[in-house]
């Protein structure tokens, strides 16, 4: 017999029914959690902040209402809409209100909101004021840190405004021994306490907000079993109804206690995963090994006769069907940085034990076929690979790439594990990894590691040298000296540098201010209870209770900044045929390319203010006429010709992406400029700072926001994605791509890299087509690569989605270390993957 | 002199080539060749002379003079994925065969390092060219257009008698794997007596297990006008995938041969 079953299980017709359904409306906002939160605040000002999280999420799960969607077989929903989302207060609020209107018809993610929702979320947030998260760590912050902020030179836009999410939590724990289990674990460690302990008012209040939170999250389940039962004796139908009797018996039995069926541990882990994205409105919150946690019950049920592969892949499916639900609702600015509608639930398939074993099994291949069942978004599918990794999952897992749904993204043991180690982990937790959210490894259940935590746009502290630490006519950074003085090439990347050091130094301050505000604010008890040794400590994730702590902060430009400080190097210094100057004023001038609206808004902002200064006043009209002049400003032929010039010997000097060592080198060194100085920092949970390089998509609104760079790209136009070439710049194909990327230093980055490649799906064509495929993963990765996905799908499909959205509306693209319907993307982003170079031929 | 310091003339280098041979290979291909065939996708590749031609209404140089060396340091660069593909280095043109010393010194080269080679080639050259290339060879894939040679002699420039009886002789030396390539171009070969004729023939070859049909397609289009040429085959469609499946079909059943569409 072969060892996996990795024949294809048909896909019930059960399925396009929920997927249907799930999507037949634009997603909405509900206020029905905001409401039943700001009650039990008002009640409990008296008490420990840990136990009135515990009693609002109580709360919250008696009175939510709720709903079994058609023909489900899992169920538990967070809001009575089809992919609706609820809104967190507690957090931030302001944003919403002040977008109330414009919400359902923006480009990025909109959402629907009835009036009705739009008066009783005012009436709720009115309690708010000075009470969120965010309103706290902008208190925390320094004014400098602020502006910085505000001159986005790296945004913490993500813990700012929101939950944290981005952790794996102890499902494996759930399913065996129910919340029933956890809460005589509990009850030890409090009967454990002693009045006199040194912590006792701090670890009795937590471990009784768990109690509270664990009672609440089995009483919603019994919501569930008697709704279930409810709609069974109306049903006329006999077939639903032995499917919600079954429910009934599912809701009743888990997750309470622990799953005695494959069914159930399904329905026990739904209902985790659903009740972490009630408790606090991170996003990330992964899934991690589920094919590893899920396999007993799996196995038991299948060798004992009670289960047949069929059933089993039609419950995988139906999982997956309901990881698309959940929904988020974020600001504008933020949905552009996150586009999709995405969670980032990562799931991950594959790998080796605590011991160094493969793992893989029935349900690695099953949980493939069900992102080709369901082909939605989410989970974010992902796969361990390593020399270990059977080559019949590879092609399976490649087999799926190629449908163009840009799933799953591929990941390194061999690299990742060693990275792990350098952190602090013991090897049996190293072995033991998932990714979390995007790209970022972690231990599940002992980690909270802030993954998410910045977006710092590389590109910025370039400009700052330029500049001298002003931007937009306001000293916002550290002076570097004037770079028309700068006589050595040494000097000028030492200047970028201190740019860098002291711009990371203020993230820093951002990202703890954030850390201390949710600790103080809004500790989660729930969660806690699943992430080791927050029992054992008494204290929550949020206040140090895991077992390692980090904060990774994102750069991203990499690929922008090799090639502008090289350029620099070549044509500044080296071969003396451009100088600093007229570099200077050809970015300043966008490359004779003309002052955007954006610049010339920037300009006139700067114009406006100084005149402010000496006590003019300016209207509105007379600001919009001063922008038209800006940018109608003529510039001499003569003047744009030498631009011309210059972009044209810019484009001569060679770039990162092509294989060429010394170029290649040079970036890995650039990088080490972001990822080695983050690793002086610490957190305020005791943890320390570790750099990503990865952008999601934030390198379109963020490259939005950065003017002119010297690799030759002009103002406002994407940076480049992730560890990745600048689009269009790697002429030599996906090898020489590979080989350059791998180049860099990753596992320093134990945050995580992202390497995007493109294929038309002719590459991957055939079984040869496959089989080579595979090759490339496989020798980028033995050349320590630690990441990559890809999208397939060829120019002309995108371009037509584009002007036919309507035909595509299920055209799912990989965006950034996550799978989006591409028509929900900006115009923007859309751009961006088409002009993303097309691999392969 | 080191065979490594050998030069030649080349007009490109390709890497991750997925469509040529096993696996992924780097294609280094020769400029100059013996036939002037009318389908032609690499017109560029024809005469030996270094050209101007004009892409994308920029004037780019085609063809520069290189040693064996320098194209290896290239080769080298994708080892691995040539071992986890099992892919490696082929040589392509133009017929390689023109430059009979910098060809045999690029297989022996790569060989030489321990990377797999193949060599696109219609066989036009004298056979003691070609016995000295067999050694460093694993893989010919060789070009057979048509079976009659008039007809042969009108569409490429020249008849087929050598390329025919050097097919026999590769075969039969047993040196290195043969494979069959046949464009497939309407008017000229796509009929179904034609292809089979084909089949026949390379059935008969020893060895000889695979036979690949490649539809005529028209990406070099453009490339004429680049070079002041004119295209003689603009009206010409390529064929549909069912005419392609008929065809596999023929010589299926003609031969014992293994049918691909595509390289």
């Amino acid at each position: 017999m072969e060892k996996y079953y990795t024949s294809e299980i048909p896909k019930t017709d059960r399925i396009p029914k929920l997927v249907a359904h799930l999507y037949a409306k634009m997603p909405e906002i509900e206020s029905a959690r905001a409401k039943l939160i700001t009650e039990s605040y008002k009640e409990t000002e008296a008490l420990p902040i840990v136990m009135r999280r515990a009693k609002a999420f109580e709360h919250i799960l008696d009175n939510i209402p709720i709903i079994i969607r058609e023909n489900e077989l899992i169920v538990g929903s967070t809001t009575i809409a089809p992919r609706g989302c609820q809104t967190y207060p507690e957090f931030s609020y302001k944003w919403l209100e002040s977008e109330f209107e414009t919400v359902a018809t923006r480009t990025a993610d909109p959402f629907y909101i009835s009036d009705k929702t739009k008066k009783e979320l005012l009436e709720a947030d009115a309690y708010w004021e000075g009470k969120t998260t965010s309103e706290l760590a902008t208190s925390l912050m320094t004014e400098e840190t602020k502006k910085a902020i505000e001159h986005n030179i790296f945004t913490p836009g993500n813990y700012f405004y929101n939950g944290v999410g981005h952790v794996t939590v102890q499902y494996d724990k759930v399913l065996a021994i129910g919340y029933e289990g956890i809460i005589a674990q509990v009850e030890d460690e409090l009967a454990k306490c002693n009045v006199g302990d040194q912590d006792f008012c701090t670890k009795s209040q937590f471990l009784k907000a768990v109690l509270i939170s664990c009672r609440a999250v089995i009483r919603y389940a019994e919501r569930y079993a008697k709704l279930a039962e409810s709609e069974a004796s109306s049903c006329a139908d006999p077939a639903r109804k032995r499917e919600l009797l079954q429910i009934a018996s599912n809701c009743r039995r888990v997750p309470a206690k622990g799953a005695t069926s494959f069914y159930e541990a399904c329905q026990s882990f739904w209902f985790v995963q659903q009740l972490l994205q009630i408790e606090s409105s991170g996003h990330s919150i992964s899934p991690g090994r589920f094919d590893q946690y899920m396999y007993p019950y799996y196995k038991k049920d299948l060798d004992g006769g009670k289960l047949t592969r069929e059933f089993a892949q039609e419950l995988l499916d139906c999982v997956w069907v309901k990881l698309n639900d959940l929904n988020k609702c974020r600001d504008a600015a933020s949905a552009e940085g996150f586009a999709g509608y995405s969670l980032f639930q990562n799931l991950i398939v594959g790998g080796q034990d605590k011991d160094g074993n493969d793992v893989t099994n029935d349900l690695s291949f099953m949980c493939i076929t069900a992102s080709k069942h369901v082909f939605l978004p989410q989970p974010s599918l992902s796969i361990r690979v390593w020399n270990k990794t059977p080559h019949v999952l590879m092609l399976k897992a490649a087999d799926l790439t190629r449908t163009g749904i840009g799933l799953p993204a591929y990941y390194n043991d061999e690299v990742i594990i060693p990275s792990l180690l350098s952190r602090g982990l013991t090897i049996e937790d190293a072995r033991e990894y998932n990714i979390i959210g995007c790209v970022e490894p972690q231990k599940a259940g002992k980690t909270e590691g802030w993954h998410d935590a910045a977006f710092y746009n590389m590109c910025r502290p370039l400009e700052l040298v330029f500049s001298n630490g002003y931007d937009k006519g306001e000293k916002i950074s550290i002076e570097t000296g004037r770079v028309e003085d700068m006589t050595t090439f040494e000097e000028f990347y030492d200047a970028y540098k201190k740019q860098m050091n002291y711009n990371l130094s203020l993230l820093v301050n951002a990202d703890n201010a954030i850390d201390t505000a949710h600790a103080t604010r809004c500790p989660l008890p729930f969660l806690s209870c699943m992430v080791d040794d927050c029992i054992k400590r008494g204290k929550t994730v949020q206040e140090g209770g895991a077992v390692y702590n980090f904060t990774g902060p994102q750069g991203f430009g990499i690929a922008n900044m090799a090639d502008s400080l090289y350029a620099i190097k070549k044509l500044v210094y080296d071969e003396k045929k451009v100088t600093m100057a007229e570099y200077k004023r050809a970015l300043a001038m966008n490359y004779g390319q003309g002052f955007d609206e954006t610049s010339a808004a920037e300009i006139v902002t700067q114009i406006v203010k100084e005149m402010a200064s000496q006590g003019l006043s300016v209207d509105e009209s007379q600001i919009a006429s001063m922008i038209s002049a800006v940018m109608n400003t003529e510039i001499s032929p003569e003047e744009k010709k030498r631009y011309e010039d210059l972009r044209a010997m810019i484009d001569e000097v060679p770039k990162f992406g092509n294989d060429i060592e010394e170029v290649d080198l040079f970036a890995r060194d650039v990088a080490y400029t972001y990822t080695r100085p983050l690793l002086n920092y610490k957190n305020p949970r005791g943890g320390q700072f570790q750099a990503g390089l990865y952008p999601v998509s934030a390198n379109v609104p963020l490259g939005a926001q950065t003017g002119a760079t010297p690799d030759g790209r002009l103002a406002h136009t994407p940076v480049a994605d992730g560890v990745s070439p600048s689009a269009g710049k790697d002429v030599h194909g996906p090898t020489a791509a590979a080989n350059s990327v791998s180049k860099l230093d990753h596992g320093i980055a134990s945050n995580g890299t992202l390497f995007n490649q493109k294929f038309h799906p002719t590459a991957l064509s055939g079984e040869k087509g496959l089989e080579n495929f595979v090759a490339l993963i496989r020798s980028y990765f033995d050349q320590k690569g630690s990441h990559m996905q890809f999208n397939v799908v060829d120019r002309e499909t995108l371009l037509d989605a584009q002007k036919y959205p309507e035909k595509y509306a299920h055209l799912v693209v990989r965006v950034a270390g996550y799978s989006a319907l591409f028509t929900t993307l900006s115009k923007s982003l859309q751009d961006d993957i088409i002009r993303r170079t097309e691999q392969g031929f | 002199m080191n065979y490594l310091q050998t030069k030649g003339r080349i007009f490109d280098i390709q890497r991750y080539s997925i469509h040529d041979g096993d696996g992924i290979r780097t294609i280094c291909f020769l400029k100059g060749c013996v036939l002037r065939c009318k389908w032609c996708c690499n017109p560029e590749s024809q005469e030996y002379g270094i050209q101007q031609m004009t892409v994308g209404g920029k004037v780019k140089t085609v063809g520069q003079d290189i040693t064996v060396a320098q194209v290896m340091e290239i080769v080298e660069k994708d080892r691995p994925y040539y071992n986890r593909s099992h892919g490696g280095f082929t040589l392509s043109g133009g017929e390689s065969l023109c430059q009979p010393e910098f060809a045999r010194d690029l297989l022996r080269a790569a060989k030489g390092m321990g990377i797999r080679t193949a060599m696109e080639s219609m066989g036009c050259a004298g056979w003691e060219v070609i016995e000295q290339i067999l050694p460093y060879l694993d893989h010919y894939l060789m070009d057979i257009k048509h079976i009659n040679s008039a007809k042969h002699k009108a569409f490429t420039g020249k008849g087929n008698e050598l390329m025919l009886e050097n097919a026999r002789k590769i075969a039969s030396s047993g040196q290195t794997r043969l494979s069959i390539r046949v464009p497939v171009i309407p008017t000229f070969n796509d009929s179904p007596e034609e292809i089979r004729d084909i089949a026949v023939f390379a059935d008969k070859l020893p060895g000889v297990q695979d036979i690949y049909l490649l539809p005529y397609h028209r990406l070099g289009q453009d490339k004429y006008e680049g070079l002041g040429r004119k295209y003689e085959l603009s009206d010409l469609l390529p064929p549909e995938p069912e005419h392609m499946q008929m065809l596999k079909k023929v010589v299926e059943t003609s031969s014992k041969l293994k049918c691909h569409i595509g390289g």
